[in-house]
């Protein structure tokens, strides 16, 4: 089955700054992607580049098998922010919808009055959390086969939030679509993904299914011991050391042999974390992830 | 993508289109009556013209209107077209729909600007035919202080073609610029400023070099010397430049310099050409002896004027050539900004 997304060395440069740098991914289909990363990690960069809003300065992407912007039908997108037009209507944006999209799904847009909205209110006048529920019926009544949503809750309190993301996981069920969402929250992408992809600095972190990454996974608190002297199937993420005592985050799939170690399972938060921290030596500027419940 | 071109536009178009509509009705209910007037007045049209309180003001309102519209489109029409998509971020809300954004630049630029033409159009026959009677009275040699000939810079952009190709100019002109700035208040202004520019300039740097003028040598007599100009505190001062009739009624003098007999331009011409001083208007020579006395001395030393002009008959090939000049400056913008949109915008 074609990858739903597949980036090779893909970068993007803003005069002399690279926003994402050397980029492999490979998303199948199928599954609803969380990616992550804090503030200005070059997340929206990602997610332009692959509905071709912006053209790569490095390297490729594919979506859906093609080049970006080539099934532009297939491909639904709710931009950050969520943008609407001011001046018109809810009704009006749903015209807009049914005239610039050949596979528009009256049915889908009908939930907008299920949601409670007006369709005569102007788009400007809506709140936050409605507009966003505008902008998503708009990527989902097109009927796509890949909904990229950019920040979609960001600008929400917690409860839109949450009401948000459990209408979008209902609509996921319904059309059998592949999404890819992106949030500098963990919480979010727990709530609400299977596949998640940490990006930091610029960079591609780690990448995978929740649940193979955090069966792979483990903390191991033992007695002090250095790094290079794990066995060879033991990646190291992040190690902390006092006195007496080492605490690694460690990736492996073999089964851990050394009864000197307690291990513990991770949450994905510890994870997502872990990736974060472990790359933070390089730019100790960068904001760390906010953690919100 | 029409339905919402339209959607997105029909405001502005309607203000607009309101007041030219208005304009070219008073216009199409007054005209009938000049027509008459011009053919019943005959030589004295212009003349009575003098005593009516309507008509000049219409004439020159026409004349006004038609030189607002085209900064008014380019600045109210033409600059927040994509400007104002980009300031508010709704570019990725169109662009993710199924139409490409060349499709969607193709509607917007198309349905608007082919309105702004239209609109133009209507308002620039309303005028020209309205004014047609006054045009042709004096480029058939009734005097007025009032009325210009039609082929002098202030009344000739204000007819026929011309004002057409500023329109689509001014427009393809706000649409670049909107794009490249992406504010709508900075891109609008301008807009606003070159436009106005353009429609200053084009005159004195431009429409002389649409076509080859025509040139005459003439002798400087007291029937055609239109002044001196003076320079110096002496008494006398000293004659810089004379100015004479072109000879050709309604014809747009673009150079009058005085030559001497081997044809070099003079820069100062002798202290006796003093002498030769214009009078009040319609003097014979018999009743300025000295006068005519030093006219036929600058004939006899060889001073003669040098004129360029364009004649009344060149007024649609002048037309023409500059309706067409500006609208490949206006298809050239345009291609401008299709290369544009094409690179990253977000």
């Amino acid at each position: 089955m074609t990858p739903v997304l597949q980036a090779r060395g893909l970068g993007k440069k803003y005069g002399r700054r690279w926003a994402l740098t050397d980029c492999d991914l490979e998303v199948p289909a199928g599954h609803v992607v969380g990616l992550v990363g804090p503030n200005g990690a070059g997340k929206s960069t990602l997610l332009n580049l692959s509905v071709g809003m912006l053209t790569p300065s490095a390297g490729s992407v594919e979506v859906l098998g093609g080049p970006p912007g080539a099934q532009q039908a297939k491909v639904g997108y709710v931009a950050q922010d969520a943008p609407t037009y001011a001046r018109l209507s809810v009704a009006d944006h749903l015209k807009l919808g049914a005239k610039l999209n050949p596979g528009w799904d009256h049915a889908v847009a009908r939930r907008i009055q299920r949601l409670g909205l007006d369709p005569k209110q102007k788009a400007g006048k809506l709140s936050g959390g409605q507009r966003a529920q505008l902008a998503l019926t708009l990527g989902l009544a097109k009927r796509p086969d890949l909904l990229i949503l950019d920040e979609p809750v960001a600008a929400l309190d917690p409860l839109a939030r949450r009401e948000f993301l459990q209408d979008l996981m209902e609509a996921v069920a319904e059309q059998e679509l592949s999404v890819v969402l992106s949030s500098h929250l963990v919480s979010d992408v727990e709530r609400s993904c299977d596949f998640v992809i940490v990006l930091v600095d610029s960079r591609v972190q780690v990448s995978g299914e929740i649940d193979t990454l955090l069966a792979t996974h483990f903390r191991l608190t033992g007695p002090r011991r250095a790094a290079k002297d794990l066995p060879g199937d033991q990646h190291v993420v992040t190690e902390s050391h006092t006195d007496v005592q080492s605490t690694f985050l460690i990736r492996t799939e073999k089964p851990i042999l050394d009864p000197a170690w307690t291990v513990t399972q991770l949450t994905l938060e510890d994870l997502v974390l872990a990736y974060m921290a472990s790359s933070v030596p390089a730019q100790p500027e960068r904001p760390v992830l906010e953690v919100q419940r | 993508m029409i339905w919402l071109t339209w959607r997105q536009f029909r405001v502005q178009f309607l203000v607009v289109a309101s007041v030219l509509a208005a304009a070219a009705v008073v216009l199409a209910v007054t005209g009938p009556g000049l027509l008459d007037d011009y053919h019943r007045l005959a030589d004295d049209f212009i003349a009575n013209l003098g005593f009516e309180r309507l008509n000049p003001v219409l004439y020159n309102a026409g004349q006004v209107l038609l030189y607002a519209v085209p900064p008014v489109i380019g600045a109210f029409w033409g600059a927040p077209l994509i400007a104002r998509e980009l300031e508010t971020g709704t570019h990725r809300l169109v662009w993710s729909q199924s139409v490409s954004r060349w499709r969607w630049l193709a509607t917007k630029v198309g349905f608007t600007g082919l309105a702004a033409i239209g609109i133009t159009a209507l308002l620039s026959l309303a005028v020209t035919w309205w004014s047609d009677p006054i045009d042709d009275a004096i480029n058939a040699g009734q005097q007025s202080n009032s009325y210009l000939p039609r082929m002098f810079p202030p009344v000739f952009g204000a007819r026929g073609l011309v004002p057409i190709g500023y329109a689509a100019f001014a427009f393809a002109l706000g649409v670049a610029i909107g794009l490249v700035v992406r504010r709508t208040v900075v891109a609008l202004a301008i807009t606003l400023a070159a436009v106005i520019l353009v429609q200053v300039l084009t005159p004195t740097l431009i429409r002389p070099h649409l076509m080859a003028p025509t040139e005459t040598y003439l002798t400087v007599s007291l029937d055609n010397i239109r002044g001196f100009m003076l320079t110096g505190d002496g008494n006398p001062p000293t004659v810089k430049q004379i100015e004479v009739a072109s000879g050709s009624v309604g014809a747009w003098k673009l150079s009058d310099r005085t030559v001497d007999k081997a044809g070099n331009t003079v820069g100062t011409l002798p202290s006796w050409v003093i002498g030769c001083e214009p009078g009040p208007p319609n003097q014979t020579a018999a009743e300025r002896p000295e006068a005519a006395a030093c006219f036929q001395r600058m004939a006899d030393e060889g001073y003669r004027q040098h004129i360029k002009y364009f004649d009344a008959d060149r007024f649609w090939a002048l037309q023409w050539r500059e309706f067409g000049l500006f609208l490949l400056l206006a298809l050239g913008l345009t291609g401008f900004s299709f290369w544009r949109i094409r690179r990253d915008l977000s």
